[in-house]
């Protein structure tokens, strides 16, 4: 049985096509991929990504925990902070990725992919187990609707009589949306400003209708999961399932910004320190097609005639108007503009190795 | 709805035959353009390639999908739109004219009355969509 967001029905009534994803029925697409991109680059898009899971890490040993079972550094956030972090195995490898939100010492948040909700949860609860500390799956308790593109502070003002701009990039507070209280955080998975608002599952869809109804006139499209992908391909956030797993390493997928060796013990430390002594063999790459054909995930990346990895994301890119993806490569392999292969559908296509992110927006904060 | 033009002649996969004498004109439907949504990329055989009817020949790509494109009849290739490579959008603009993709010799003309006509394929479209 698929499950359905508080929002099943206002995404029917305004004719998203609906799609199977990670055990839910979510909206791939409205007016379709490519303006609902174009207007998360160039306006805002609307994107109910409320199939996501959130777990609450209740008690005095809160902090241990979560410190214990991430690479991040937590002892870092203060009350209403954020960061990105990874959830990892004891080799190291990549459980899942996840937001670590402090709300106060003794009460964190952690918002985890829709796919790994289950298993995550699991893994926390075992580990929570010798320590002063409740882990809860409150993810029914919660709906999650992302805001995202150049105009969406404008847009949310609207709604708003807290100072939107005192929220600094990933930071959270207790907000009001046209008065209902939500917790809204300045984050997002699109490479651009914007603001993942956590409301009640029964306000859901008066705050998602009022989003609509005041951004209209501003550019503001409901947006899909076709148009997630693109834009997190775009600013090359990478994506559990494609881009990593428990079978690759955060450094791998080059994520080792979020990986603090220096922090103390956690779940995977020693793994990963000997990897680093050592040197890794392979290497997550952004690549960028010298041919007009799109690779797509899963197609084989070869390199002088033999097939050394796949594709782990691979799509056109809107906004950039060109044909890039993610791949992982030989580590001898991965300086950028060296040249490779991919096999697409038969035919061999050079692709080239390029910095990531593809896409950077001119930011306003830094 | 879906635009079907009474002159042509159809497939269930949803390309589009132009029959004139011994060659034929191919391309995808409306109603195809329309559920791929903008096409961003068609890649076609070249001239001289030979198909069977029913073998894929080339593909078109949206954002979010490949799709296989379907010999409507066997023959040879004897022309391919080269303006799809710079403007892959004539395929969502023009599907029955400037989006055509191949030109066929037709290698056995008994193939052609296995096509739909265009009543045939509205039909058909109208049962998909019950389904």
């Amino acid at each position: 049985m698929l499950k359905r967001t508080p929002l099943y029905e206002s995404h029917s009534a305004i004719g998203a096509k609906i799609v199977d994803f990670a055990g839910w029925e979510m909206p791939v697409q409205y007016s379709g991929p490519i303006p609902e991109h174009m207007a998360v680059r160039e306006a805002a898009g609307l994107f109910d990504v409320s199939h996501m899971g959130e777990v609450e890490i209740i008690g005095a040993d809160a902090l241990e925990l979560v410190q214990r079972l991430t690479t991040n550094d937590v002892s870092k956030l203060a009350d209403n902070q954020a960061q990105y972090s990874i959830l990892t195995n004891e080799q190291g490898g990549v459980i899942d990725d996840l937001l670590v939100y402090r709300i106060n010492a003794e009460y964190f948040l952690l918002v985890v992919n829709a796919a790994n909700s289950g298993k995550d949860f699991a893994w926390i609860k075992q580990h929570a187990a010798s320590l002063n500390v409740e882990a809860k799956d409150v993810s029914a308790a919660y709906a999650l609707l992302a805001l995202q593109g150049p105009r969406a502070e404008l847009i949310l003002q609207e709604l708003s009589d807290h100072m939107l701009d005192h929220i600094p990039y990933y930071w959270s507070q207790k907000v009001k949306v046209d008065g209902v209280e939500c917790r809204v955080s300045r984050t997002g998975y699109t490479g651009e400003d914007g603001f993942e608002i956590f409301c009640d599952p029964k306000d859901a869809r008066h705050i998602w209708n009022r989003l609509l109804v005041v951004g209209h006139d501003k550019g503001l499209l409901p947006c899909g999961l076709a148009a997630r992908n693109t834009t997190r391909l775009e600013a090359a956030l990478r994506l559990w399932g494609n881009d990593m797993d428990e079978t690759t390493t955060p450094m791998e997928a080059g994520l080792g910004w979020v990986v603090k060796l220096g922090k103390g013990d956690f779940t995977g430390r020693d793994a990963l320190d000997r990897q680093k002594r050592e040197g890794l063999t392979r290497k997550i790459v952004g690549f960028e097609m010298e041919d007009r054909a799109p690779a797509r995930d899963g197609y084989p990346v070869i390199i002088d005639g033999a097939e050394v990895g796949k594709v782990s994301s691979g799509s056109p890119a809107p906004y950039l108007k060109k044909n890039i993806g993610l791949a992982y490569l030989p580590i001898e392999h991965t300086a950028t503009g060296t040249r490779f292969q991919i096999n697409i559908r038969g035919r061999e296509v050079a692709a080239r190795v390029v910095e990531t992110p593809f896409y950077k927006r001119q930011r306003k904060f830094d | 709805m879906a635009n079907t033009p009474e002159e042509l002649s159809y497939t269930k996969d949803h390309e589009w035959v132009r029959v004139k004498g011994d060659s034929a004109t191919i391309g995808i439907t409306d109603h195809a353009q329309n559920q791929l949504g903008d096409v961003v990329y068609v890649e076609l055989p070249k001239v001289g390639e030979k198909f069977e009817s029913g073998e894929p020949f080339g593909s078109v790509e949206s954002v979010k999908a490949v799709s296989e494109i379907y010999m409507p009849l066997g023959g040879e290739v004897t022309e391919m739109n080269a303006a799809l490579a710079d403007s892959p959008e004539l395929v969502n603009e023009d599907p029955y004219g400037k989006g055509w993709m191949i030109e066929l010799k037709i290698a056995d003309s008994s193939e052609i009355d296995g096509l739909l006509s265009a009543a045939e394929y509205e039909d058909y479209l109208k049962e998909e969509a019950s389904e």
